[in-house]
């Protein structure tokens, strides 16, 4: 029997980028596939469940979970991996904060479904829902059921540490990986990766002003890019409030930075906080002409939570669990 | 919670300078007004964080005021314009989030105005009275409840594949 450090890939409500980080290690997966043995990782590899409930307790070395909870099958997955491991860590935004399938938490559980099988374009408006148990020729079938609430990984399970990013680059993850083959493992609840903000490593930081006076905010589409601070140009950019370790990647693309690797560790709210930052570089001083910028932001949960809905302090909409059928 | 017994909680964050010398010569006044706030002296309406007033409601809050020096009036020339930003910002995001407009306030109260302190207290506890109790602690125990139903049926479920795996195995 292979002694290999025992390691397993898992996904949650995810859109499968973050198992395409891990194959865009390139040839260094080969150097991650001699170093430990892969016993789970659906997207890539034959293992099931019962292969994994069949392992001691704590017999894998490291679980990588990607993905939101807001299913049973996840729940029921992600704490069969946290008793199996000795190390759980949350891979990518939404294990981490809830990523965008948190911005669910913005709508009821029947708005989503009554859209996506009735309001939606190519629905065919017969009425119909995903039926939770099935019952054929005396077989009983059963699907995961749809939660209220989307959840980070941290509001089900234990993590150990966290590895940020929408998907994380694949820097930061053999990064990860390093530390945790060598066994220089930071304190527990660590975010493995800087804790400075983006625009300490940003291209266009020489352009940033120290005072932004911004007095009108406008969209990406709607504005020549001229190569300056996107913040002073009034574009969004998430870049003071969220953590480095990225490389720059959207800005060296010229894109704003969307907020994916969250916040830094003296943040309790990243969307709060960097929502803080921006508004109070707007220029205006005067109420009406205050408002006047500030409506300029269309989608203001959007642009401050996009990755972090469900480590906001409020969680969801006020009113999301009032649904309490499917 | 009773609803009878009920009465509204607000969390009043008021600055140094202006507001909270108000709230204080409202007191040497001896004016009147509601007992539902509890007053937070900060040094400038400028330092209050949006995470501070989330946090209140988070904590049961059902009702935040902010209070602070008038517009060109700020100790420190403008921290009431940044409060100012970011109230209009956060007041956006919380109506998005399902809260009334009444649940979060802004008052500008110099340190001469106790009688707008009193009129302001009484004005929104009456309005939050009104709207009724937020109780977002209630709410988060509730919306834990599916996990914590789940939990009973995680348990079934991994019985019954044990069972299956068994059958399996003979």
């Amino acid at each position: 029997m292979s002694t290999k450090p025992k390691v397993a890939f898992y996904w949650c409500a995810s859109c499968g980028g973050c198992e395409e980080t891990v194959v865009d290690l390139a040839e260094d997966i080969l150097g991650l596939v001699e170093a430990v043995d892969i016993v789970m990782w659906p997207v890539a590899m034959d293992f099931k469940r019962q292969d994994i409930e069949a392992m001691a307790d704590g017999s894998i070395v490291a679980s990588f979970i990607n993905g939101a909870i807001r299913t049973d099958e996840q729940l029921e997955m992600a704490r069969l991996l946290r008793k199996k491991s000795q190390i759980v860590i949350a891979y990518g935004a939404c294990a981490v904060s809830g990523g965008i399938p948190a911005l669910a938490n913005l709508k009821k559980k029947k708005e989503i479904l009554d859209f996506v099988y009735n309001g939606s374009p190519s629905s065919d408006g017969s009425g119909s829902r995903p039926a939770c148990q099935f019952d054929e020729n005396g077989k009983k079938l059963s699907l995961p059921r749809f939660w209220d609430v989307v959840r980070s990984l941290d509001q089900v399970i234990e993590v150990d540490y966290y590895v940020p990013g929408c998907p994380p680059t694949p820097k930061v993850t053999k990064e990860a990986v390093k530390v945790l083959l060598e066994g220089k493992l930071p304190e527990r609840g660590s975010v493995l990766a800087p804790d400075v903000a983006l625009c300490s490593e940003c291209p266009r930081q020489s352009t940033k002003p120290v005072d932004l006076k911004i007095t009108k905010f406008v969209r990406i589409v709607d504005k020549k890019d001229d190569g300056s601070c996107f913040l002073a140009q009034g574009i969004l950019c998430m870049g003071p409030g969220t953590r480095s370790g990225c490389g720059a990647q959207c800005i060296t693309g010229n894109m704003p930075c969307t907020g994916c690797f969250g916040p830094t560790s003296r943040v309790k709210d990243h969307g709060a906080k960097i929502m803080s930052s921006i508004c109070s570089n707007i220029a205006a001083t005067e109420d009406t002409e205050v408002e006047k910028v500030v409506q300029g932001v269309a989608d203001p949960l959007g642009s401050f939570y996009r990755y972090g809905m469900s480590k906001c302090l409020l969680k969801a909409r006020i009113d999301v669990r009032e649904s309490k059928n499917d | 919670m009773n609803e009878k017994q009920w009465s509204p909680r607000i969390v009043a964050f008021f600055c140094n300078w202006c507001t909270y010398t108000a709230a204080d010569l409202a007191g040497v006044s001896r004016l009147k007004y509601a007992p539902n706030v509890r007053v937070i002296r900060v040094m400038c309406s400028g330092r209050i964080d949006p995470q501070f007033v989330m946090d209140a409601f988070a904590h049961g809050a059902d009702g935040v005021l902010i209070g602070g020096c008038h517009p060109f009036d700020c100790h420190y020339v403008e921290g009431n314009y940044k409060c100012l930003r970011r109230f209009k910002m956060l007041k956006r995001m919380l109506q998005e989030l399902g809260f009334e407009d009444g649940r979060l306030r802004l008052e500008w109260i110099s340190a001469a105005e106790g009688e707008k302190v009193k009129r302001v207290i009484n004005e929104m506890t009456e309005e939050i009275t009104k709207l009724g109790p937020l109780g977002l602690p209630e709410k988060f125990k509730d919306w834990d409840k599916e996990i914590d139903a789940l939990e009973h049926e995680v348990n079934n479920s991994l019985n019954t594949s044990k069972q299956s795996e068994a059958a399996y195995e003979h």
